[in-house]
């Protein structure tokens, strides 16, 4: 039995310190052992993006990371963009412009689509196809998905300016 | 999926690591961003029982460039390749190939490294860099030494690096005139069916240099000197092309997968090179 680590994360801003086996893949870790159920498990295999975190200022899939490699990192989810009382501007936008049907990759959808505004705050179509090429809907044909990305960006941009 | 148990290491640097490759031989791998070997071992395809993870390791995450030479640390990832914007001036072909590399997710973790180091004849970076005559550095038991790009493909998955070498570093000559990375592929992600590296120089109107090099049309990258040679001393017109494409498909050997069977394959290969032949030369 390969020895267990000894795991420190920072997950939404909460410390946390728990001992892990080396195979515990950091999606398991979220869902079952901290029950952060926001990402989700689709493909398991890297391709679907219904997992993606932010983990050190990088958008990553939980599903292709074992703990231990995650071990001292900042993590958010997204538990950690906004609360059902107050919903961050892409949460808002997904649903104002009908940006999910089913809504299983919407977590990993809008966990990215953060991560893409925070480093280009104003994107092309174009530029946001591009930045969201690692996330798969099989509902909505996208069209609905970037255009509420493009709004929200519009949104945090104009409110930006309003803070000036 | 859960892969099956291994003891897991991060060293804080080299000697650590080539310690535990020495005391643990075969059952020992290292990896970088792990996203081609933990989807094999997810699938119990790939087994090992003690992970090396390398991202503790000083010295592999930098990309310096000087006197025209670029070197660039095994940890690098894609991502980073396409956000270093010296890098775009003195090889824009790796920022062209790097985004057509997986997906912005998996280029966050993804290395150059690993991407060279794994021998999958469907990465992106082998060609790349047997097009641009790089040398890998490799450092062992033994110390160090250099491998060129062009000699370290053996097979699928077989490399010159040995089990207790690690690849720490890519080395190139900052590559002149015009270049392109074109790669068919089904989809975001996927691996190419055919994709093709090539820089050509041009002196009054004709061809003086060309590197030709494609992917994932061999089980290792194919560099053809002869597909380069016919373009020299032409103005790359349309028979030149017809004559480097011609070469080039004679050295491909392509097998029938699911991306199509052969005959598809040498024809998207064709294509392909026609396309990037001509983008190189209209830069160029």
């Amino acid at each position: 039995m390969p020895e267990k680590l000894h795991i420190k994360l920072t997950v939404n801003g909460k410390a946390e310190e728990f001992l892990a086996e080396p195979r515990e893949l950091l999606i398991h870790t979220l869902r079952e052992r901290l029950r952060i159920t926001g990402p989700h498990i689709g493909c398991d295999s890297s391709h679907c993006g219904a997992c993606t975190v932010t983990l050190n200022g990088k958008s990553v899939k939980s599903c292709t990371m074992f703990v231990g490699q995650a071990n001292g990192a900042e993590i958010t989810t997204i538990e950690g963009l906004g609360t059902p009382d107050a919903l961050h501007v892409l949460q808002e936008s997904f649903r104002e412009h009908h940006g999910l049907q089913c809504g299983f990759c919407t977590p990993g959808m809008i966990t990215r689509a953060a991560k893409l505004l925070e480093e280009n705050p104003s994107p092309s179509e174009e530029e946001v196809r591009f930045g969201m090429a690692g996330n798969i809907c099989r509902c909505t044909g996208y069209q609905n998905i970037v255009k509420s990305i493009l709004a929200a960006a519009a949104e945090m941009n104009a409110s930006k300016e309003a803070a000036e | 999926m859960i892969p099956a148990a291994f003891d897991y290491y991060r060293p804080k640097d080299l000697a650590g690591v080539l310690a535990l490759l020495r005391e643990h031989g075969d059952d020992a791998r290292v990896m970088a961003g792990g996203h081609s070997l933990i989807p094999m071992m997810k699938l119990r395809m790939a087994e090992v029982p003690h992970l090396i993870d390398l991202q503790d390791v000083p010295g592999m995450s930098e990309i310096l460039i000087s006197d025209g030479k670029i070197r660039i640390g095994a940890l690098v990832t894609q991502y980073e390749i396409i956000a270093h914007e010296g890098l775009a001036q003195s090889a824009p072909i790796l920022r062209e190939a790097a985004m057509q590399i997986a997906d912005p997710q998996v280029r966050y973790m993804g290395t150059v490294g690993g991407n060279l180091a794994n021998g999958d004849p469907g990465n992106d970076m082998p060609g790349l860099m047997q097009c641009l005559d790089a040398q890998f550095t490799l450092v062992g038991p033994d110390g160090e030494r250099s491998v060129a790009a062009r000699e370290f493909y053996e097979a699928a998955y077989l490399t010159a690096r040995t089990d207790d070498e690690v690849l720490t570093e890519i080395t190139i000559s900052a590559p002149t005139g015009g270049y392109a990375y074109e790669k068919q592929k089904r989809k975001i992600g996927d691996y190419a069916t055919a994709a093709a590296a090539v820089q050509i120089t041009q002196s009054g109107g004709r061809c003086a240099l060309a590197s030709i090099a494609m992917t994932n049309l061999s089980d290792v990258p194919v560099w053809s000197q002869s597909a380069g040679s016919a373009l020299v001393d032409t103005e790359v017109g349309g028979d030149a092309i017809k004559a480097a494409v011609a070469y080039m498909l004679d050295e491909i050997d392509p097998t029938e997968d699911n991306r199509g069977p052969v005959a598809f394959k040498r024809h998207v290969a064709g294509a392909i090179l026609t396309r990037a032949i001509q983008r190189a030369w209209s830069r160029a």
